[in-house]
């Protein structure tokens, strides 16, 4: 059963300059101990749509303008504020790109993550303190009791990502929506954040909302994947479905404008050309057709998403797999 | 340490210091070792790439060789010529030679000129053509970084990301160079665009026989566009190989620790990829441990890996290593 439902989510931007169609009718849902990962390229709602969820868009600007998500039997868009916030940080944690800017550079790391458990969890200070060296140690921060009175700066990029990492994990989450969480890291300290995650989730048994650009850490961490563009999503697969046989030209274009480490010979790329297009003036048809190698007269026409095989959806009128084998 | 007729370019014991001031008098209290006796050469046409994470040093070298910075100690012999001795008209003369292409497509264009003053400045500023000239010269330009020569007149907020590093690289081709430093030239872009800017400088290199140093800290781009690459960390190079020898037979644990950090794009080979995950930082190279620079992570160290830096030798041909286990 879905632990998450996000049913035709839809978030608009009032600006000067017009109306910023962000997300454009997003449905997914996230079943427990599952990792669901959204790719996109800037721009595409990745973040706006996980936002919108939370009900962490500015208003205005922004206005959720339809959509349900379903937790725990209810429809968080129609919780008063009060419950959201019982919501946010407890049972749906989140971790953000940079750790530089998303942890208050005036606070300890304990007074941060203690915060939550003296909020959330009811915790005295003492109790806190104990539960955060706790966590610290969980993250596999060295010498966790004797960092606790240290302020952000004296911590690393890696190791601030750890630490919200623990903060995310305090009030032992149901759901951790991680948004492009190692993107201003070094590979390898990448790397030691996307094994920790993994350890964590299977350890903790929560379920995983993971955001990125890099189809590299998609296939190391996901079990389904939603690709977006221009706030819709246009494909969606259990991961290796995805990777195995994309059937949409974006995700097809995706895996081959990235180089493979493993990649033996020198063969040249095949990039998408042109730009996305700008999101106050979307296209009346499907979004990609402007770009797409499988244009079709019925592309002027807006697909929608149809199974093309169990657990595979795409939004797309062309069949690009029969198409390619001519 | 080349010693062939085909290098273009030889470095060798590059270093560059930046002093630590403290204090009221700002007395010189260290230094940041941010390249440290760095030893390599380029050879005519190829395309090397330097790779490394963050503070390793490889845009410093980069600027270095272009003697943006003057380094510290060393020589940067460029056609034979060293650069680091050249001064005034004679360096600016060779700097025609040399250009760069920055990472940041925002910052390295000047808001306030026009794309054409952008492109153009170059060719006054050595005394290379001016008005109807090089108003031509520019829009050839354009053309070849497949831009539409009529943008001229446009300024750089009316351009993507994408098209702005079309713009830096018109400028860097402006003087037709022999030699060009792509620092992280993609990193600011989109997956979809970097595909298309990586396939110009390949098409770039063939058509105009330009040698590239590519600085980047994406292992799975320098590698797709190397012929041989350069492993940085902490100041120091601690591999260079072809790149067919860097990923079948790293010999260097850092470098084997990189590729296996490096994610790969196809969840079957995930699955079964065995990672070795580093612990801790990299050390600040205002203070770089004693012996091996990469000791304090090192899955494999030895005794003496603590006690003496390894030396910098050629394994077998073009393969050069540092470090006790293979040495």
């Amino acid at each position: 059963m879905a632990l998450l439902e996000v049913c035709n989510l839809k978030t608009r931007f009032y600006t000067d300059d017009g109306v910023v169609q962000a997300v454009n009718g997003v449905s997914w849902d996230v079943t427990e101990g599952e990792t669901l990962s959204i790719v996109g390229e800037s721009g595409c709602g990745k973040s706006v749509s996980v936002l919108s969820i939370l009900r962490l868009i500015p208003q205005p600007p922004g206005k959720i303008e339809a959509g349900e998500v379903m937790f725990e039997g209810q429809d968080m868009m129609q919780l008063s504020d009060d419950k959201m916030r019982s919501i946010r940080g407890n049972k749906i944690a989140m971790v953000f790109q940079d750790p530089m800017t998303s942890l208050n550079p005036v606070l300890t790391i304990n007074s941060q993550i203690s915060e939550a458990l003296m909020l959330h969890l009811r915790m005295n200070k003492k109790e806190a303190r104990e539960r955060t060296a706790e966590l610290l140690k969980l993250v596999q921060i060295p010498q966790a009791e004797d960092r606790l009175d240290d302020y952000p700066h004296q911590f690393s990029g890696g190791m601030r990502q750890r630490a919200m990492i623990a903060m995310a994990l305090s009030c032992n989450p149901q759901i951790l929506i991680a948004d492009e969480p190692t993107t201003a890291l070094d590979v390898t300290i990448q790397a030691q954040i996307i094994e920790l995650v993994k350890e964590l989730r299977d350890e903790i048994g929560m379920a995983i909302i993971w955001i990125t650009h890099d189809l590299g850490i998609v296939a190391g961490i996901a079990d389904r994947v939603a690709v977006m563009y221009a706030g819709f999503i246009i494909e969606s697969a259990d991961v290796k479905d995805l990777y195995a046989d994309p059937r949409h030209p974006y995700t097809l274009g995706l895996l081959g404008s990235v180089p493979r480490l493993d990649m033996h010979k020198k063969e040249k790329l095949t990039p998408i050309y042109g730009l996305p297009p700008d999101l106050i003036d979307l296209p009346t048809g499907c979004p990609f057709a402007p770009r797409c190698d499988y244009r079709i007269d019925r592309c002027a026409e807006r697909p929608e998403l149809r199974s093309v095989a169990p657990r595979h959806e795409v939004a797309c009128w062309v069949d690009i797999s029969e198409e390619r084998k001519r | 340490m080349a010693g062939e007729n085909n290098v273009l370019l030889e470095v060798n014991n590059l270093k560059m210091y930046f002093p630590i001031k403290r204090g009221v008098f700002q007395r010189r209290v260290g230094d940041i070792k941010a390249v440290d006796d760095v030893s390599f050469f380029i050879r005519r046409g190829e395309t090397f790439g330097l790779v490394g994470e963050s503070g390793c040093g490889k845009t410093t070298a980069g600027r270095c060789i272009l003697q943006l910075y003057r380094p510290t100690a060393g020589e940067v012999m460029f056609e034979g010529q060293n650069l680091v001795e050249m001064k005034g008209q004679k360096l600016r003369s060779m700097r025609r030679e040399m250009q760069m292409i920055f990472q940041d497509p925002y910052a390295s264009l000047n808001p306030r000129m026009t794309v054409g003053s952008i492109i153009g400045e170059p060719l006054e500023v050595h005394g290379i053509a001016k008005g109807k000239q090089k108003r031509e010269r520019v829009q050839e330009l354009l053309r070849v970084v497949g831009l539409n020569p009529y943008f001229v007149n446009r300024y750089p907020h009316e351009f993507s990301g994408g098209q702005r590093q079309r713009i830096g690289v018109a400028r860097a081709l402006a003087l037709n160079p022999s030699f060009i430093v792509a620092d992280e030239p993609i990193s600011a872009l989109d997956v979809s665009i970097q595909a298309q800017i990586i396939n110009m400088l390949e098409d770039l290199q063939a058509e105009l026989g330009l040698t590239f140093l590519f600085i980047a800290h994406d292992l799975s781009v320098v590698r797709h566009i190397s012929n041989r690459i350069a492993v940085m960390y902490l100041g120091k190079i601690f591999e260079i190989a072809d790149r067919a020898e860097l990923y079948d037979n790293p010999l260097q644990p850092y470098t084997q620790s990189l590729l296996s950090a490096v994610p790969i794009p196809d969840p079957v080979v995930e699955e079964t990829r065995k990672r070795i995950i580093l612990v801790g930082d990299v050390p600040s190279p205002a203070n770089p441990p004693v012996g091996c620079n990469f000791v304090t992570r090192c899955p494999v160290k030895m005794d003496v890996c603590e006690e003496k830096e390894p030396e910098f030798k050629e394994v077998s041909h073009d393969h050069w290593v540092a470090c006790w286990r293979v040495n």
